[in-house]
This record gives structure tokens, C-alpha cells and sequence, in this order.
């Protein structure tokens, strides 16, 4: 049997460990082990996480966060490792919700065995971190890994020499080509190393200092004292804050030595520490790295990720990107074949008919049955929507935003944008969000939390809420406009503007620091598949763990709705503002589902228009851009009110009600005294 | 520029009163303070130049003693940061021989020293430098020596010399990211952002972020020109099929 293959059996068995054979590789795990995995980002963790765990993960946040961390387990010989996927961080100081998450990780839930993951290339680079994690104390393995990258680039390593300069066990992988994995799996199943004794030497203030400080602190840090002085030395908020907890009468003693030593340096003191350690890092990686000078000429991906950088060939690639991959993978896969199949020969076919006969059946009461499969039942409209339609969507949709950020397409489109974006008070790093929100708006909003500022985070949830349609919405109105090139032109033209548009004023209405922009650029790589399938499996079971059941409440509140004729005395209360754009009556309806679900109402203009041709031409055109403009959907809306507050939520709903309409009305009037023919 | 030339006393203390109000302290200073020879020599010279004016026994500078004023302190610190970037020495030694370094730069050539350093913000120990002209020139070049990240021309590079910025966070962040002083550094491009390369690893940023970032430069010419399309299209298809497998 191959390894591969006994890995995949034992992985099937390890519900039931009953044999009790010693050689077998199906006997009981005597031991298990926390091991931990940490590094930047982009360095292939999650490769190697993959490799170990095979596809028993569970994606999860971090508690009271919307960061991902990934955890499986693993079976080396008679260890059964806990494998836990940090967030990347570039150092144990953390900037970022990331970098928080793994920091905390690491300090609150001590692992019995740390693998900090490098990008073998920028071995000198990733060793700074390599030291702070000696610092910090726990037992620690090095893996150079994409090892395969850095020999095409001419490079060689010697893992003895660097584990013997370390004192921590080194090993050499490719993990996306399985390369080195099974001595990976040997080490870590191995005995935990002992701790190293490898020391970095800073400046004498800093040294004097950090022995000072670490007399006055007590234990139960997670860190050896050296690395907690270290971090309060870099005015590390998380660190002074636990010692403002753990050791609050040392805390003015600790403050003095800390201004002191910072008084005799003219930068902040993490300036110092990080030359000190970089050259300590330079020093070995030098030892441990020699270069063959054999370059190999740039592969196809590495000139695609040059020519997407580029201001013209980038908006080529783009523009290409859009088409292929939204428009024709999203729009016309997902939601035209797809959702077809699933609604008109699964739904209609089966589950309706079946469904009504045995609700109807079971409850002979029209009115209760109404709730289950009526005009707006839980299972005829409800799970339908959620399944047949919303789910094909956002799927494709996340599958190809998992493309995108593993080939390393995103951070280059963020370059690419950040000009512009910057005009609109956002950075090139929020295109993360708002291209998501053509997946999930919902989803987005909480990612917004990737911006460094509350005024990107507002500015960001605004712009998701008016003017940035989810693929549940653009499924239906590429599905309603494909026949209409000029209506989907006026469309597209449309929306855009008022994203910039809306963008600009809120940037000049909104007070607060001018964003910046940083951002690693990994090279572009081809993505694995592995990778993309299980990130885009978490992402839609998050989708419809979050949103089904808001779909199911949406069902019913609309039946309750119609019961109580409230719905009608709203839809009574829409109709001038619908007929003032030059819509219909009927429309109102509309508008009204859209605010349970974005998508509801265009897919009620959808049924409209496939019933009769009450909206078509101009007036479709209006509707869908005004129900593209109008509120977020209510999971959304729940989301902006968890996470930016409701004075901001309200605000935001506030601003685009109004707003939508009034869009909707010039376009309106602007085609037809034009005498636009759509 | 001064129409006397001014002793070395007489340009210390000028700075001295000039440093003082820049620190937020007093505007003015007790001549009792003063050492004697200052009093005698330097004190009179500043008075007759109508760079300073004595109020009972109060001195403070005057309009022109203020422009002059911040030519000095200007001169001095770009002495400073010459002797700490180009000539490598330690910040400590830097200081006292910039003092009397600062007294051989005339009016003229700090414009030039400037360039060369590529128009820095601050002096090593991180009080301003008060720009000059060529700072807000419109088309800055890039320093000859020391250079501001965001004037080099793409393929052009050399060792981070030091970063400046007023965003604690902004520096503390590149750091982390590595660009530590020392690291090999090299411009890839400008627009729509700067990106550079360190190693292996390409890093974007904004112009503001790519102003923080001081180079010093080696080789000096461009290796590569900017070109619009980065590599000719020829032998796509052999690249793909070898790229793809990475042998």
C-alpha cells in the first residue's frame, strides 16, 4: 500500500481506532499534539496544512473575528497531531485583525509544536520572525518551503547548516507538489524538539532594558519574559495591556525603563530591533544559502503577473477577467445553465409538485399551508431561491474569487486601483471587499475589516450597500438584459458612475486620515485545485449557514405579511415613488422582496417579464438599475448594523432610499425625452 | 542670502535661537546666559546684521535673522545627514563633525547637497530639515547619492539607507514587511503604483509611502529602461507549457 493510500485509509478509519495491533498503522494514537502552523502570508501554509490534514478541515473564525483559521488533524505513526492554520502575520507585533488572531493563538492556546513556514527564496527576510519565535519559547521547527521556486530562481540550500546555526530542526518541502512531505510528516510526528538556545544580540540600551524589564515581570505570559520585554519595548498595546492585567504593580517601573531606553533612540525602538535582527538574519541566511546563478527565463505565469501590474495590459487582463470569469462563468454557467437545471427540472418538476401534494395533504388548512408551499411558501419560494438560484450563483462565484486570490491576481489588481480607489477615500487593498461583494454582499461587509481604518470600513460598507450588485442580483439582471446590449451598456455605465461618484462625495464629506496602501505582491502561480475547491466549499457552507435561514424567516414574514395585509398597505405606499420612475404598479411588489433578499426583487421583475411584457425597453432598464441601487438586502443590513453600528447603519439605509429613486428617475427621464429605443 | 558673512559664533548662536523657538521653547534669550566671548563677539555681529534685536537684555531673532536663521539649521542638518548616509558614520560622531562641517557650506551648495540626498525631510536624530527651493521644485530628480524611493527611475535600486515617517504605524509596518535599513532594494515601477523588489519579494505601495523610503544608491544608471511592455510577446506557448510545470 503507498503512503497515500494508507494515509487515506487510516484518515477513513480513524472514527473507529479499534485495532489493536501494535505495527499497524490503524492502532490508537497513544499521544496527540498541538501542532501549529505560522508564518507570512503567501508562503504556502495552507498547502502544507492540506498535506498533512487531507480534507478533514473545519474552517472557522476566530472567536470574534472574521478571521479564518483552519484546523484538521493529522496521523504520524502513533501521534495524532491537532493541526491549527494561523492567519499570516509578519511579525509577532501585529498591525492587522490577521496578525492580532495569531498572535493571540500562539500566547492564549501554546502548541506542542510551532512550524514556522518560510518561502525558501526570501530566506533572510522570513528569519526575523524565525527569531521572535525563538524568543518566544516555544518548541519550534523551520520549513523552507517552495523550495521548487527558489531552485528555479538559483538557489540551494543547506538545512544542517541552518539548523545547526538555529538550533531548531529544519526541513525542505514543495508542498504543492508533495516534495519533502513525508520527512515533514516524520519531524512533526517526531519527538518536540528542545528549545533553542540561539540568541539575537541587540544594541546594549536595548539589552539592559530588556534585563531590567524582565526581572519585574512575573510568569504566565505564554512567552518567555525576554520576548514579552521585547514586545512591550515595541509598545506592543496587546502585551502592555496583559501586563497591565497580570502585573499592574510592576507597570510604572517597567513604563520608566521602557521611555528611558526610548529616549535615547531617535526612532521608535522596533526601528533598531528590526536592523539588529536583520542583520542576525543576513549573517546565517548567508551561511546556509548559496546562489548557482542559474536563472531560468520568467515562466509564462511570472510575465502574466508583470503584464497584469502594467497600467494598459493590467486593464486588459481585467477587462478579460470580468468576461470570462464573471460574465461567462458566473453569469452564464452559473446562473443561466446551472440555475436552469436546478430550477426548472429539479424544483419544478419534483420537489414543487411533491411538495404541495404532501403539505397539502398533510395540512388541509389553505392558510397554514400557504406558509409551506404558497405563492411565497418556506419550500416554493424560500428554499428554492436559496437553493436553485442563490446557491449555483454564489458558488461559481466563490470558486472563481478563490481562483483569483490564489493565483495572486487580486493583489495586483489592488495595485492597479489604488489611484482611483484612493480618490474615493479607500485604499487599492479594498478591492478585496468590493470585488467579494459581486459574490456576497453580505460577506463583504465583514471583510471590510481587511481596512486599516474606520473611515475606509464606513466609506467601503456604503459603496457595498448602494452600488455594487451581488451575483444573486447580477445572475437575474445579465439573465433579464443579456438580449439588450445597449440596456446592459446604460446599465453597467450607470452603476459604475455612481459608485465613483457616490465615492467621491463620501470622501470629501467624511473626515479622517488619507488612506495608504501597502501590499505584499506574491508571484502569480498557478492555483491548486485542492486549495480552491476546499476554500470554496467553507465559503458557500458559511453562505448558507448565515443566509438560508434568513431566507426561511424572510418566507415568513412574507406570509405574515400577506395574512395581515400589511404587505399590501407597503406596496400601496412604494407605488408613487415606482410609478414617478416610470414604472408599473406591479413593480412596487418588487421592490418591496427586494429588501429580504437583493435578488428577489429583480427576480420579480424576472417573472414579470417572462409572464407578460409589462416592464420591457426602458422601463427594464430603469428598474434594474434602481433595484440594483436600492437598500441592502436585511442579512446585509444586519451585518452593517453588527458591525458598523446602527447610527451608521441607519444612516447609510437612509442616504440610499432616496437616492436610488432619484437615479432611477433621472435615467428615466434622460431615455425618454432622448427617445432612447432599448 | 547674507550680505555679511557671518562668523562660526555668530551662525551657532543664530541656530541656537532658531533651534530654541522650534522646540517650542522661549522666543527670546537672556544674554546672561550667554557665554562671554558670545556676548562680546557674536552678539553685536548678529545685532549689526539686523538679523537679531535686543529688547533690555533680551535677544530674539528678527524677520531676515529668521529666513537666515533657517538656512543655518537647514545647512547643518544636511551636513548631518550627508555624514550619516554617505560617508557612513556613526550618528554620535556625525553630530560634532557636522557642526563644523556645516560652517564650509555656502549658501548654493546645500541646494546641491540636498539633491544629492534626494531632498531629505529629516536629520538623523529626526528634528526637520527646512526645505529649500530644489525640495519644492516642481520636476525633483532623483539624489545622486541618497534618493527618495519614489524619484528613482524603474530598474534603478540600491541599499535602504533609512525610512521617515510621520505615521509611527506606516514605518513600523515596512519594517515588519522588511524593508529595514540595509536591504537591497530595487524600483520596479511608478505607475499606476510603485512597486519594488527586495529579493525575491515584490512589494506595492502609494507615492506617499514610496517618499518615506530613502535609498542609497548603487550603479547609479537605470539597469533596465522603463519599457511599456515588460517582456516581448515571442515564445509565449514554451514558456506556458515550461512555467507551468516549473522545469
Amino acid at each position: 500500500m503507498s503512503a497515500r493510500a494508507r494515509r487515506f485509509v487510516s484518515r477513513l478509519l480513524m472514527g473507529f481506532r479499534r485495532c489493536g495491533c501494535e505495527s499497524c498503522p490503524f492502532a490508537p494514537a497513544t499521544r496527540t499534539r498541538k501542532l501549529m502552523l505560522f508564518g507570512s502570508p503567501n508562503v504556502g501554509k495552507s498547502a502544507i496544512f492540506n498535506q498533512l490534514t487531507g480534507s478533514y478541515v473545519a474552517v472557522s473564525n476566530y472567536p470574534g473575528t472574521t478571521v479564518e483559521v483552519a484546523r484538521g488533524q493529522a496521523r504520524v505513526g502513533d501521534t495524532l497531531l491537532e493541526v491549527v492554520d494561523c492567519p499570516g502575520a509578519y511579525s509577532l507585533t501585529p498591525f492587522s485583525e490577521d496578525e492580532r488572531v495569531a498572535r493571540d493563538m500562539l500566547l492564549d492556546d501554546p502548541p506542542g509544536l510551532l512550524l514556522h513556514v518560510v518561502d525558501a527564496k526570501n530566506l533572510s527576510r522570513a528569519l526575523p520572525l524565525t527569531f521572535q519565535l525563538i524568543e518566544a519559547g516555544a518548541p519550534l521547527a523551520l520549513d523552507l518551503n517552495i523550495i521548487d521556486e527558489a531552485a528555479r530562481a538559483g538557489l540551494s540550500f543547506d538545512p544542517e547548516r541552518l539548523s545547526t546555526d538555529l538550533g531548531i530542526p529544519v526541513v525542505a518541502t514543495a508542498a504543492a507538489n508533495g516534495v519533502g512531505i513525508e520527512r515533514l510528516r516524520a519531524l512533526v510526528g517526531g519527538d518536540a524538539p528542545a528549545a533553542s538556545s540561539f540568541v539575537v544580540e541587540y544594541p546594549e540600551p536595548i539589552e539592559s532594558a530588556i534585563a531590567r524589564v524582565e526581572e519585574l515581570l512575573g510568569a504566565g505570559y505564554g512567552l518567555r519574559p525576554r520576548a514579552v520585554a521585547l514586545l512591550l519595548l515595541q509598545r506592543d498595546e496587546g502585551m502592555w495591556e496583559r501586563v497591565r492585567q497580570a502585573d499592574a504593580q510592576a507597570l510604572t517601573d517597567i513604563e520608566r525603563i521602557v521611555a528611558e531606553t526610548e529616549a535615547r533612540y531617535h526612532h521608535p525602538l522596533s526601528y533598531p530591533l528590526a536592523v539588529a535582527r536583520q542583520q542576525a538574519a543576513d549573517a546565517i541566511a548567508k551561511r546556509a544559502m548559496r546562489s548557482t546563478g542559474r536563472q531560468v527565463r520568467a515562466s509564462f505565469a511570472e510575465t502574466l503577473g508583470r503584464l497584469a501590474m502594467h497600467p494598459i495590459a493590467g486593464l486588459l487582463i481585467l477587462a478579460a477577467v470580468l468576461y470570462f470569469g464573471l460574465y461567462l462563468f458566473v453569469g452564464r454557467l452559473g446562473a443561466g445553465v446551472l440555475v436552469d437545471f436546478l430550477e426548472r427540472q429539479v424544483f419544478d418538476r419534483y420537489v414543487t409538485p411533491v411538495a404541495t401534494n404532501l403539505v397539502e395533504s398533510v395540512l388541509p388548512w389553505p392558510t397554514w399551508s400557504l406558509l409551506f408551499v404558497g405563492e411565497y411558501g418556506l419550500i416554493t419560494l424560500g428554499l428554492r431561491y436559496a437553493i436553485a438560484i442563490v446557491l449555483p450563483l454564489v458558488g461559481a462565484f466563490f470558486l472563481m474569487f478563490a481562483v483569483m486570490e490564489d493565483s495572486g491576481y487580486l493583489p495586483r489588481l489592488a495595485l492597479l486601483v489604488d489611484r482611483v480607489f484612493k480618490r474615493l477615500g479607500l485604499s487599492g487593498r479594498a478591492v478585496i471587499p468590493i470585488v467579494l461583494g459581486l459574490g456576497c454582499d453580505t460577506m463583504a461587509t465583514l471583510v471590510t475589516r481587511v481596512l486599516d481604518t474606520r473611515r475606509q470600513r464606513v466609506i467601503a460598507t456604503f459603496l457595498l450597500a448602494l452600488a455594487v450588485p451581488c451575483s444573486a442580483q447580477l445572475g437575474v439582471i445579465i439573465g433579464l438584459l443579456s438580449r439588450h446590449p445597449l440596456g446592459m451598456a446604460i446599465w453597467g455605465g450607470v452603476v459604475l458612475g455612481v459608485f465613483l461618484m457616490s465615492g467621491f462625495l463620501a470622501a470629501r464629506l467624511l473626515p479622517g486620515e488619507e488612506a495608504r496602501f501597502y501590499l505584499e505582491i506574491p508571484p502569480m502561480r498557478w492555483p491548486s485545485l485542492r486549495n480552491v475547491v476546499l476554500k470554496t466549499f467553507a465559503r458557500v457552507r458559511w453562505y448558507a449557514a448565515e443566509v438560508i435561514p434568513l431566507f426561511l424567516l424572510a418566507s415568513v414574514v412574507i406570509w405574515i405579511g400577506e395574512l395581515t395585509h400589511l404587505f399590501r398597505l407597503a406596496v400601496a405606499a412604494l407605488r408613487p415613488a415606482v410609478n414617478l420612475i416610470g414604472l408599473p404598479d406591479q413593480a412596487a411588489e418588487a421592490f418591496l422582496f427586494g429588501f429580504f433578499r437583493r435578488d428577489y426583487g429583480a427576480a420579480r421583475i424576472f417573472d414579470q417579464v417572462q409572464s407578460s411584457e409589462a416592464v420591457s425597453g426602458v422601463p427594464l432598464v430603469v428598474a434594474m438599475v434602481t433595484i440594483t441601487l436600492f437598500v441592502p438586502c436585511i442579512a446585509q443590513f444586519m451585518v452593517m448594523l453588527k458591525e458598523r453600528g446602527w447610527r451608521t447603519a441607519v444612516a447609510v439605509a437612509a442616504i440610499i432610499l432616496p437616492f436610488a429613486f432619484g437615479v432611477g428617475f433621472l435615467l428615466n427621464l434622460t431615455l425618454t425625452s432622448l427617445g432612447v429605443r432599448i | 542670502m547674507p550680505e555679511v558673512e557671518l562668523s562660526e559664533a555668530a551662525e551657532e548662536l543664530l541656530a541656537n535661537l532658531w533651534v530654541m523657538r522650534e522646540e517650542g521653547n522661549a522666543a527670546c534669550l537672556p544674554l546672561s546666559e550667554l557665554e562671554t566671548e558670545d556676548r562680546d563677539a557674536a552678539v553685536p555681529e548678529l545685532l549689526t546684521a539686523g538679523l537679531a534685536q535686543q529688547e533690555s537684555d533680551m535677544l530674539s531673532l528678527t524677520s531676515t535673522g529668521e529666513r537666515e536663521a533657517s538656512v543655518v539649521v537647514r545647512r547643518e542638518r544636511l551636513a548631518e545627514r550627508l555624514l550619516v548616509d554617505v560617508l557612513d558614520l556613526r550618528e554620535s560622531v556625525a553630530t560634532e563633525a557636522a557642526c563644523k562641517f556645516e560652517h564650509l557650506l555656502r549658501t548654493g551648495i546645500d541646494d546641491e547637497i540636498c539633491t544629492l540626498l534626494g531632498h531629505p525631510k529629516v536629520c538623523p536624530h529626526g528634528s526637520p530639515i527646512p526645505p529649500g527651493e530644489c525640495c519644492h521644485a516642481g520636476a525633483r530628480e532623483a539624489g545622486k547619492a541618497v534618493s527618495a524611493l519614489s524619484d528613482l527611475v524603474p530598474g534603478q535600486g540600491g541599499v535602504i539607507a533609512y525610512l521617515h515617517s510621520g505615521r509611527r504605524q506606516m514605518m513600523q509596518r515596512m519594517l515588519a514587511m522588511g524593508a529595514i535599513p540595509g536591504a537591497r532594494i530595487v524600483l520596479v515601477q511608478k505607475f499606476p503604483s510603485y512597486v519594488f523588489r527586495m529579493g525575491e519579494r515584490q512589494i506595492a505601495v502609494d507615492r506617499e509611502t514610496a517618499q518615506d523610503i530613502y535609498v542609497r544608491l548603487t550603479g547609479g544608471q537605470p539597469v533596465r529602461p522603463p519599457s511599456w511592455f515588460p517582456r516581448p510577446f515571442r515564445g509565449w506557448g514554451r514558456r506556458f507549457r515550461r512555467g507551468r510545470r516549473g522545469q
